[in-house]
């Protein structure tokens, strides 16, 4: 969107082309290589906007996006509210769809302010999310730390952004190469469930490594170095990474045994190589998987 | 609707032609028979003036139907994928079109439906860009110049056919290297499916100064000839598109 930047901005309004919506772009939620989103208002309730001269980009998220509505009810990706072509004054066509607004903190920003052990809890969350998005046809794509955002009443990961959306057994439409598998030489883009778990691995490697890593001249090498310091959840990566686990609700079922046996009194690791700070986080963690614990004990105790 | 051939030529270069016919009547020539030219210009690092010039590039590209860039060579694995893929979608997408005006009359194109409409046909331009089969003759320029920039080359060249063989369709690449020794272009890599072992392909460089990169398109052009004609099927890739308007 070269010439768009001063045709597109905030404070102007857009009217729809073919459904005559009636938009504010009240402020700039963020841009990418596709388009430009911003925040804006329908029926005095807050949406985004996402504006592009794409056409064929556009519409296929559009496409996805509908298709993502069906199997709705259980949160996957923003829920579609219109999509309208804008004829600028100047007589440049562009795109637009509205859609929910999500709003939240990017991952990162929350795992610093709320401490590491709501990495693995919202993890749990998004390999259900995917779980679903898999079963209804679609791999996710690009995903990445940028797509993905911490929504709060409950915490859950939320994705925007469903420009890499991809049929299953499809080539990969848009891929990010740090989370791409084909460009650390572990796997193809083909759009299939072991590829969205390799960008959900790397994705937490980088959280974990305190930001990206370079492939170097061995990638491999690169990848196991960095998986040092991803401490319990090590094996767990190294398996999503190295593309044994072929749908979510393999490693979800890791992760979940990995959270519960925390409980166990025998110390898995010893515990003389466990810093101070590590030590703090671990009785963090611990308090939490044990209040998850109690109530699963509770539901299943209603169940019964 | 039955798979077809979309079948590409990629140039790669740093120079300009300097040397016989008029690269951009070639690629003129190469559309003709349904053949896309793509071609991708390499900037050097840290020069105000370029050997390779914007306006060949473009020129080159607009008469073959294809899509230019002009880059330096970081940017080379994604710019590969980007042109590839784009000259795709725009093949089909021009067929898709001229469809459309005939079933909807001529002035109508894609803008002119309404953007629920408009993603039905999209998506049948998306299902034939992932099933057709796909041909591309990569044709590099290994002049002198091109030697610290061969490296990169192969690297895009391996990470397009991670990309395209993750699709359904099927993929052929052929390497032609130019100018040759006697000819101006040699194949360096025959037809195949994949380009991990391009590694070793590429052959002493030959003496820099240079660029016939009007004969060497013809050469690949021909090559294409000679592979049909081996085939034996008349048929080139935009007939069998003729399909769809039903
Ligand atoms: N529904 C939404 N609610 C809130 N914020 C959003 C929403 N959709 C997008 N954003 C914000 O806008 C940014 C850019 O949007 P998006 O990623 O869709 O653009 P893009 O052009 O496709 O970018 P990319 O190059 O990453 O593919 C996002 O990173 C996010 O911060």
């Amino acid at each position: 969107m070269k010439n768009s930047a001063a045709e597109i901005r905030t404070g102007i309004r857009l009217s729809g082309k073919w459904h005559h919506g009636d938009y504010p772009l009240i402020r700039k939620l963020g841009s990418g290589a596709i388009g430009s989103v911003y925040l804006t208002e329908r029926n005095g309730i807050h949406a985004a906007l996402k504006i592009s001269d794409k056409r064929t980009s556009m519409t296929m998220e559009v496409k996805v996006l509908q298709s993502l509505k069906k199997v709705q009810g259980y949160f996957l990706g923003p829920c579609l509210f219109d999509t309208d072509d804008y004829v600028s004054p100047s007589g440049q066509l562009y795109t637009f769809y509205v859609m929910e607004y999500i709003q939240g903190s990017r991952l990162d920003t929350y795992i610093k302010a709320k401490g590491p052990e709501w990495l693995p809890v919202l993890l749990l969350g998004l390999l259900d999310d995917l779980d679903h998005l898999h079963r209804s046809g679609w791999i996710f794509g690009d995903l990445k730390l940028d797509n993905l955002v911490v929504s709060e009443k409950p915490a859950r990961l939320r994705w925007v952004d469903v420009g890499g959306t991809t049929q299953l057994g499809r080539a990969i439409k848009e891929y990010t190469e740090f989370y791409d598998r084909g460009h650390w030489g572990m796997g193809s883009r083909k759009a299939e469930p072991s590829y969205d778990l390799f960008a959900l691995a790397m994705t937490a490697l980088e959280i974990l490594n305190g930001g990206r890593f370079a492939k170097g001249e061995t990638p491999k090498n690169s990848i196991k170095k960095a998986l040092h310091g991803a401490g319990k959840l090590r094996p767990l990566l190294e398996k999503a990474l190295t593309g044994k686990y072929t749908d979510s609700i393999g490693m979800k079922q890791d992760l979940v045994k990995l959270l519960m046996k925390k409980k166990s009194p025998t110390p898995v690791s010893p515990p003389s190589r466990m810093t101070k700070s590590n030590r703090r986080k671990t009785g963090l963690g611990e308090s939490i998987v044990l209040s998850v614990y109690a109530i699963i004990c509770y539901v299943i105790y209603l169940l019964q | 609707m039955k798979p077809s051939t979309l079948k590409q030529i990629l140039l790669i270069t740093d120079g300009c032609s300097n040397r016989g016919e008029d690269p951009a009547a070639v690629a003129a020539l190469a559309y003709a028979q349904h053949i896309t030219v793509n071609v991708i210009g390499i900037l050097e690092e840290g020069h105000a003036e370029h050997s390779v010039s914007l306006e060949e590039v473009e020129n080159i590209a607009k008469a073959g139907g294809g899509v230019s860039q002009l880059i330096y060579k970081q940017a080379l694995t994604e710019t590969v994928q980007m042109v590839t893929k784009q000259a795709m979608t725009q093949t089909i997408e021009g067929v898709v079109n001229q469809e459309l005006k005939q079933i909807l009359g001529p002035g109508n194109t894609l803008d002119d439906l309404p953007p629920d409409k408009r993603g039905d046909v999209l998506e049948v331009v998306e299902d034939i860009s992932e099933t057709a089969n796909l041909e591309v003759l990569i044709l590099v320029d290994t002049s002198a110049s091109m030697h610290h920039k061969l490296q990169v080359v192969k690297e895009a060249l391996i990470d397009l056919s991670i990309s395209m063989n993750a699709r359904l369709g099927n993929n052929k690449f052929a390497i032609f290297g130019f100018p040759g020794k006697r000819e101006a272009a040699v194949k360096v890599m025959d037809w195949t499916e994949r380009l991990e072992n391009v590694s070793s392909v590429f052959p002493k460089l030959a003496t820099g100064g240079v660029t016939p990169t009007g004969p060497a398109l013809r050469e690949a052009l021909h090559e294409f000839s000679r592979q049909t004609l081996g085939k034996r099927s008349a048929n080139d890739g935009m007939t069998e598109y003729e399909e769809f308007g039903s």
